[in-house]
């Protein structure tokens, strides 16, 4: 594993997970749906979507959810364990359409983030819970979010 | 009619429904092309012996991601059964609202999971956009041990 292992001791209440940077296209939609399961043309039909009172074509909520899976577990690393973890798809997010066949046009990018709300150590596990959201172009929080980790702990290591 | 309930006597009864249960099969092919679809390049699911190395048997799934039923589409249980009751009330615009989960155990590459699925809450809130239909489904994932591997909740929110 290429990634250094964080412990529960190096997190304090307040700490910030390094910063998780996506672009939300039309073509991730399909790629999403294909792999996903989720066929709603809701997320790559105009026509479809232009019924359904949205303004357009919108990112799925469960992609969104997964890129803050990938926040959370890019930070806790190898050893550490998602135990909790939830989110609410408060605000609509629009994908870039494509420019070409692997470039999207120019647009907004999302930012997922992550902070330490919380550490504590229960039945022997070493329990952190987070605050996290998908932040667009804006700066708009439109997925806020939770996650409780367990962490490896040097003190159980030795 | 503003304050009339949008909830019909139909969508009221679909509380406590159960679904069918869903096979899913876990295979690593399919963690792979998730964690793709994502932009996730961790190790974890992608190479074995990473995983290995970590002291897991095989790939795992990132947290949320269940497999591939064996028949039929991926779509959770819940959603088809609730999903016919609500459009048949005029309430089509469905929309995800969130997620709640719990994770017991990692799910791996070569898991047999079984999902059941219950209407755990429907209920009436009043948004920006007039009356809506909140449906909490909560979907438990059982492996091939009988055990309990995680459990999620889903909101799906209906106009």
């Amino acid at each position: 594993m290429a990634k250094k292992q964080i412990y529960y001791e190096d997190v304090e209440v307040g700490s910030e997970m390094p910063a998780l940077e996506k672009i939300s296209t039309t073509q991730m939609a399909v790629r999403w749906a294909g792999a996903s399961g989720d066929f709603n043309p809701l997320h790559y039909d105009d026509n479809f979507a232009a019924t359904q009172g949205t303004g357009g074509i919108i990112t799925h909520g469960a992609l969104k959810r997964a890129w803050l899976v990938q926040l959370v577990t890019d930070w806790i690393g190898a050893r550490g364990r998602v135990k909790k973890f939830a989110c609410q798809y408060r605000g609509m997010d629009y994908p870039r359409k494509m420019a070409t066949m692997g470039d999207p046009t120019e647009g907004e990018t999302w930012l997922c983030k992550g902070t330490v709300a919380n550490k504590k150590v229960e039945d022997g596990q070493h329990l952190v819970e987070c605050n996290i959201w998908v932040e667009n172009g804006k700066g708009e929080k439109t997925t806020p979010g939770s996650a409780t980790v367990i962490l490896p702990s040097k003190k159980a290591k030795a | 009619m503003a304050d009339e309930s949008i909830l019909t006597d139909e969508i009221k009864a679909m509380i406590g429904t159960l679904s069918e249960p869903v096979i899913m099969e876990v295979g690593r092919v399919a963690i792979r092309r998730y964690a793709d679809a994502v932009g996730d390049d961790n190790p974890l699911f992608h190479e074995v012996e990473d995983a290995k190395a970590a002291g897991y048997e095989d790939l795992i799934c990132p947290p949320g991601f269940w497999g591939w039923p064996i028949k039929g589409r991926a779509t959770i249980g819940g959603m088809s059964i609730v999903g016919g009751v609500l459009i048949k009330a005029g309430l089509w615009r469905i929309l995800d609202g969130g997620v709640d989960q719990e994770f017991y155990i990692p799910i791996r590459a070569g898991d047999i999971l079984t999902a059941y699925s219950k209407i755990a809450d429907i209920r009436e809130r009043e948004g920006k956009a007039g009356k809506m239909v909140f449906t909490t489904v909560e979907t438990t994932y059982l492996n091939q041990n009988g055990d309990t591997v995680a459990v999620n909740r889903a909101t799906i929110i209906a106009r």
